[in-house]
């Protein structure tokens, strides 16, 4: 069975620390699609038009 | 003109089997919207064949059964990844402004589909039968009310909402 999670508050705002995970990962994720180029296959790709 | 002509006429008309069932893809969707777009999609899939698996089993199928508790766990993850793609897709899209080039009909249907999702998930909250799940059950009944359909919608009826 999991553990109860653990709460950070600021003001009126609370969330779980997993939930934050979450979203930092998301970020982190939207971040790495901006620098890291779409990875190329093949030469020109197949199956490509 | 007899029905059977009018529709054979229309079909011949609509897309063709290269359209349908493609082997070459437009170079353009080699990008990162499209990737997590698919993926949503593909989140999606598994969560309507879990769901309409669950729904059939019954609400405590996943409690004693191990295969309900596997196939409950597959729509719990679905879920998950469904919003983390579909978010993540919202992101890619919005800031390579993704409506451009005639696409303001796919970016409102993707405003729309964003929107059914969000009101979905509320469901699933409630599914997860844990005490959260009583206290999101109590508020959606006042929200309910509020908006004059808890005479229908009595969403502390489990019988009903399942």
């Amino acid at each position: 069975m999991a553990s109860v999670p653990q709460y950070l508050q600021w003001g009126v705002v609370q969330i779980s620390v997993p939930n934050l995970v979450v979203i930092g990962l998301m970020i982190l994720v939207f971040v790495l699609s901006v620098v890291v180029p779409y990875p190329r296959g093949r030469q020109g790709g197949r199956g490509e038009r | 003109m007899s029905l059977t002509t009018r529709l054979r006429l229309r079909l011949q008309r609509g897309p063709t089997l290269e359209e349908l069932l493609p082997d070459e893809l437009p170079a353009y969707v080699h990008a990162y919207p499209y990737l997590f777009g698919i993926a949503t999609v593909a989140s999606l899939f598994f969560l309507v064949l879990s769901g309409f698996w669950l729904a059939a089993a019954g609400p405590t199928w996943w409690h004693t059964s191990a295969l309900g508790h596997f196939v409950n766990s597959l729509h719990f993850w679905s879920v998950q990844a469904f919003f983390f793609f579909m978010v993540l897709h919202l992101w890619t899209s919005f800031f390579q402004g993704a409506w451009r080039d005639g696409r303001a009909g796919t970016w409102a249907l993707g405003v729309v589909c964003f929107l059914v999702g969000i009101g979905t998930a509320f469901t699933g909250y409630v599914t997860q039968q844990n005490f959260a799940a009583q206290w999101i059950g109590v508020e959606a009944k006042d929200a309910m009310n509020a908006v004059g359909i808890g005479g229908l919608f009595n969403v502390l009826n489990f019988g009903q909402m399942y």
